[in-house]
């Protein structure tokens, strides 16, 4: 809502109270006032000029060499290119010295030989959008009513001496898309009286019923309707001032009957419409919904089909209006009318949002019917508007108004006592205190031994419940005057669960070992939602995307950070190293929430080692990729329950792959991104790895216990195996351990030997085994004893020999 | 005797001072103090004196024995020492090359912001809930007192999947699941921290998917006092001490009374600039007093109960604080982005 300070003074004495002020006092009180615009900032020198004559430049076809009287002792001569210029024109001249928007100084100039001594101004030179200027005006000069005073500045009579306050409206407070609302909302911010606009209509002889007959057939839709007749109206343009009350509330001028409507409306908040009463067709005004089908052209010539969704003025049979929303092209008002048809309705909010909706029209009444409007002002708007018919476009209103009336009015009463005010707030204020908001608010309150009982004024039908009331206390009051204390009562145990202390281990730990945490989207394509999942199920898919890019939920979170990757090799940017905690989304029943598992993901790429003097330049490998998990499954204290079994997965590399289970379930995977895919991408080699986080953290791990430090030496047993070149380390690592008994405590594998001194298709291990007994000294009898089973362990179940 | 052993005393001391190396010195020892050395001579003449005298020429001779063996000693180590110091010499690097890189990770900014906000709240008794992000069209809007066909539903256009579920647009269904457990009893304190979803194009100022802190503190004999005093614990801790804050009564379906939060602007100190659009404040949360409804709809009674929620954007919050100014470097993770986080703050 666009608010003028200067129109805004006729309903509250703002005396004292700058425009600034004024914005900033609502602001604190509940309505961001988002701007304050002064119309005329950077104007200077702009008078009203005289037009005395008027002839074609000699030298220049479309221009015409004037002489205007701008009040000063000699008339100027000005060049203006403006095809509407003529001789007796009062107009606006901006002279010589002159300012105009934009910093565009006015200077003495030639033109095509001619002196030029200043400019006559179109409004959109003054500032004013070229969307709010008149049609009449919109290509040329603008042309003030004769009785403009030669010398007088411009701007002032065009009221740009003003300043516009940018309301930004919350959905609740409609009662503010009116200036008399605002006018409300002002005076109890500044505790000031409001002045109502006065109507008295000289009523002539005949009656408005003797000309139309009113019936709505849709009640519910449509409560109230109040129709006035105005005879013989003078169609012309409207007074000066309101033209410029409408341009600065952002609405166009048209002409005197509907400018009068816009103003109304602007003023009470309170939609209106003048049919042409010759072009209704009938005398019979029907407010029905549209059958399905039914057809109306828009004032804005444009074909609507209708539906039964939709509330359509008619003239008994045809439409004439789409209710609320826009009238129709076959009873608009035009140049020729005579007789003017004022509606003046209450529309219920539901009918006019699914109309607008459906056909895409927001106009000023729509918006105000949705979100409701004053009841009671229904039959004021129209006296007002009527009245101002017969001041400015000289019309006869007829006695009475003719109406369609099953409005029931109940007024909402809500009561509050001062102690739950009190106890909400956290203040202290006194019944004086409260009343006087009340009264402020020109709300009808009834004060008996701390109880507030309130009638709400039908304007501000936000207002329902005592909490509601509680609002209006505190933000008259001042946020800024409430106390700030902290809760008191029942004390609280803060804290994280042990699912979210694990998940900060797990990122400490990866950030520890050099991982940087990413944040990717969780909406994908179809395409890249179905790669790397360790579920494969359907994809959950958005009934409206706004982008196929973005149209399913993930399954995985690895080709998102591949694209991370991708983006960043793109900008030179080579050794990376990504993770990712986050939920993907599977698919249950239709009628459950998906399932939400939370996973963990990495991609790395480049070198991990980079230390190039010293000759340290590695890039990552599959075994950097699985130590930083097998640390992590350390640091979570299941890595005995984590296997790593070679396994294959749709996108990876055939043999640089380990499928990751526990208790034989499988709950993610590592190794390196096919070398297609890293092509496709181009990335260089990358490793990754996803899996449940989930499954990870929610493993049981049996409480933490401190184990004796053996006090007896260990004994070490160094052994090279040679197998059978496709034999996993890891199998003859898990025959060792099996076989090795209680007394083995440790086993490492410390070398890996294959090539030319080895039998083909052979390769040698070696391990070394630690014995220890945290009992006694061990002796070599017990080792040797533990040692050959292990020996023969090996040899049964891999073939393994003692490399000699 | 008496001036030969005083003599040998000069004598080998100045060949300990000559003595260049540890070698050298060995030398001196082995002549001066050996078996077979001149003092032992020297003693061996001994036979010849009184008995009176035999002891003092002893004592002289060991004292003489004493000295020079010091002073073996002292050039020893001073010997030494220079040994060691030459290796040491040789062995000097030069400590102006670069050291040997440790790999360092780091917190996305947002993880950041919301563990330093779970943290803080953390330790005013609050625990952390976290729900769902494809949430039923009740918890998400009717269960907060924003049922079908309300006009306040626009404000938060969604990206639906089924005519019941939707993405979250933001983290309040998890309030109600809450207080919903609570099955109408006792307090609730919890702060809901996570991913919400709105259906906007992606800009520099907007981003379909988004980063959300909720509190919700739910007791008897909640105040709207208490959610001053709670923001402003807040503000302070995240902005800093020196910054104000603004309270202005604003509209949310699922509040009443509801606030806006501003704090000064740092830019500008409250002189307005361009970041605060000429007014000196910056928008930082929304909260309120939660309406009725809201409670009762969980299963509270709002007689007895009352409480207040807010909530915020971590992204808007890491913009202002670290000066960021295009919201999606938070989801392209460019390490040149992400980099710059690593290190703590106070
Ligand atoms: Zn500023």
């Amino acid at each position: 809502m666009l608010v003028s300070y200067k129109w805004l003074k006729e309903y509250v004495d703002l005396d004292g109270v700058s425009a600034a002020e004024l914005a900033e006092k609502i602001t604190k009180s509940g309505i961001e006032v988002e701007g304050v615009e002064t119309l005329n900032e950077g104007i200077r020198g702009v008078v009203v000029g005289h037009v005395l004559s008027c002839e074609q430049h000699p030298n220049a076809d479309k221009l015409n060499k004037c002489l205007v009287d701008t009040g000063e002792a000699d008339p100027v001569q000005i060049i203006c290119g403006a095809p509407n210029v003529a001789a007796g024109q009062k107009v606006a001249v901006a002279k010589t010295g002159a300012v105009l928007p934009g910093n565009f100084k006015i200077k003495k100039a030639k033109l095509r030989g001619e002196e030029s001594n200043g400019m006559i101004c179109s409004l959109q030179e003054l500032g004013i959008e070229g969307k709010l200027v008149a049609k009449e005006f919109s290509e040329g000069i603008y042309v003030f009513p004769n009785a403009a005073e030669v010398g007088t500045d411009a701007l002032e009579l065009l009221n740009r001496d003003d300043q516009i306050l940018e309301l930004g409206l919350t959905p609740n407070r409609a009662d503010c898309l009116s200036m008399l609302g605002v006018a409300y909302e002002v005076g109890a911010i500044l505790g000031k009286e409001v002045k109502l606009p006065e109507t008295n209509t000289a009523p002539e002889n005949e009656k408005a019923s003797d000309y139309i007959k009113v019936s709505v057939a849709a009640k519910e839709d449509n409560p109230l309707y109040v129709a006035k007749v105005i005879k013989n109206v003078k169609i012309g343009p409207s007074p000066q001032w309101m033209q410029s009350r409408l341009m600065g509330a952002g609405i166009r001028p048209h002409n005197n009957i509907v400018d009068i409507t816009n103003y109304i409306l602007l003023e009470y908040g309170q939609p209106l419409h003048a049919f042409d009463y010759d072009r209704l067709g009938s005398r019979e005004i029907l407010v029905r919904r549209a059958a399905d089908g039914e057809e109306i052209v828009t004032l804005d010539d444009t074909k609507r089909i209708l539906s039964t969704d939709h509330l359509v003025i008619t003239n008994g049979t045809e439409p004439v209006a789409l209710a609320g929303v826009m009238g129709g092209a076959n009873s608009e008002v035009n140049s020729q009318t005579e007789n003017v048809l004022l509606e003046s309705a209450y529309f219920t909010g539901p009918a006019i949002r699914k109309a607008s909706k459906d056909h895409g029209l927001r106009s000023e009444a729509s918006t105000r019917y949705e979100k409701g409007v004053d009841p009671a002002r229904v039959r004021a708007a129209a006296e007002r508007a009527a009245e101002l018919m017969a001041a400015y476009a000289q019309g006869e209103v007829l006695a009475g108004s003719v109406e369609a009336d099953s409005l029931e009015i109940t007024p909402v009463i809500v009561s509050v006592t001062l102690e739950k005010v009190n106890r909400v707030l956290g203040t202290d204020l006194s019944e004086e205190v409260v009343a006087d908001i009340f009264s402020r608010l020109k709300f009808d309150v009834l004060t008996d031994n701390g109880t507030f009982t309130v009638t709400v004024p039908t304007r501000r039908g936000d207002i329902t419940i005592e909490e509601d009331l509680i609002e209006e206390v505190a933000r008259l009051y001042g946020y800024d005057l409430l106390p700030k204390t902290l809760p008191i009562g029942t004390s609280t145990q803060g804290g994280l669960t042990d699912y979210q202390k694990k998940r900060r281990t797990v990122r400490q730990f990866l950030e520890g070992a050099g991982l940087m945490q990413a944040i990717t989207y969780s909406l994908t394509s179809a395409e890249k939602a179905a790669q790397y999942a360790l579920d494969k199920r359907e994809p959950i898919t958005l009934a409206m995307p706004m982008s196929e890019e973005r149209s399913v939920l993930r399954l995985s979170i690895v080709p998102q950070l591949l694209d991370a990757l991708k983006y960043n090799q793109a900008r030179q940017n080579d050794n990376l190293a990504l993770y990712e905690t986050g939920a993907v989304f599977l698919k249950t029943g239709s009628s459950e929430l998906p399932e939400e598992r939370e996973h963990l993901a990495a991609a790395i790429t480049g070198l991990w080692e980079n230390h190039p003097w010293q000759g340290a330049k590695e890039p990552v490998d599959f075994y950097v990729v699985k130590g930083i998990l097998e640390g992590l499954f350390t640091q979570l204290g299941i890595e005995e329950m984590v296997s790593f079994k070679q396994g294959a997965v749709e996108g990876m590399h055939p043999g640089r792959t380990a499928l990751l289970s526990i208790a034989g379930k499988q709950v993610g995977f590592v190794g390196q991104v096919h070398p297609t895919v890293q092509k496709s991408l181009d990335l260089k080699e990358t490793y990754v790895f996803e899996l449940s986080l989930k499954a990870i953290l929610s493993v049981e791990i049996p409480a933490l216990r401190y184990k004796t430090i053996p006090r007896y030496p260990s004994i070490t047993r160094d052994i090279a195996l040679v197998v059978g070149a496709e034999t996993p380390a890891g199998d003859l690592q898990d025959i060792i351990i099996e076989a090795g008994g209680s007394l083995l405590t440790d086993v490492n594998l410390f070398d890996l030997y294959e090539g030319e001194h080895m039998e083909a298709g052979k390769k040698s291990l070696a391990f070394s085994l630690k014995y220890l007994n945290p009992e006694k000294t061990l002796t070599d009898e017990d080792v040797m004893k533990a040692h050959d089973k292990v020996l023969t362990a090996l040899k049964e179940k891999a073939n393994a020999v003692l490399r000699g | 005797m008496q001036d030969r052993l005083k003599e040998l005393e000069g004598e080998a001391i100045s060949k300990v001072e000559s003595a260049s190396s540890l070698k050298e010195l060995n030398e001196v020892r082995v002549s001066f103090l050996g078996k077979k050395g001149p003092i032992t001579e020297v003693l061996k003449g001994m036979g010849k004196l009184s008995a009176e005298e035999r002891p003092k020429m002893g004592a002289l001779a060991n004292e003489v024995r004493d000295v020079i063996s010091m002073r073996i000693e002292s050039k020893q180590q001073e010997l030494e020492e220079a040994a060691v110091n030459e290796k040491l010499a040789s062995e000097t690097i030069d400590i102006t090359l670069p050291g040997r890189p440790v790999r360092t990770g780091s917190h996305h900014p947002l993880t950041k912001i919301v563990e330093e906000l779970e943290d803080l709240f953390i330790g005013m008794g609050y625990t952390v809930a976290e729900g769902p992000e494809v949430e039923k069209d009740y918890y998400n809007f009717e269960a907060l007192n924003l049922p079908k066909g309300h006009p306040a539903r626009d404000m938060q256009d969604s990206f639906y999947i089924t005519e019941e579920f939707l993405l979250r647009t933001h983290t309040s269904p998890v309030q109600a699941r809450t207080m919903e457990k609570n099955n109408g009893q006792g307090p609730v304190k919890i702060i809901c921290p996570g991913k919400v979803y709105r259906r906007d194009n992606d800009d520099a100022t907007h981003s379909h998917q988004f980063m959300q802190i909720e509190g919700l503190v739910v007791d008897e004999n909640i105040r709207m006092s208490d959610l001053k005093g709670t923001l402003e614990v807040f503000a302070k801790k995240m902005f800093g001490d020196d910054r104000e804050i603004r309270l202005r009564p604003s509209f949310f379906p699922f509040t009443e009374p509801s606030v806006e939060m501003d704090i000064s602007c740092k830019i500008c100190g409250g002189a307005g600039c361009s970041v605060c659009k000429k007014t000196g404040w910056i928008e930082i949360l929304g909260a309120g007093m939660v309406h009725p409804n809201v409670l009762e709809m969980a299963g509270y009674d709002s007689k007895k109960y009352t409480g207040f929620a807010f909530g915020m954007g971590a992204e808007r919050i890491a913009m202002l604080k670290y000066g960021i100014d295009d919201i999606r470097h938070f989801y392209t993770d460019d390490i040149r982005f992400l980099t710059q986080f690593s290190v703590p703050e106070e």
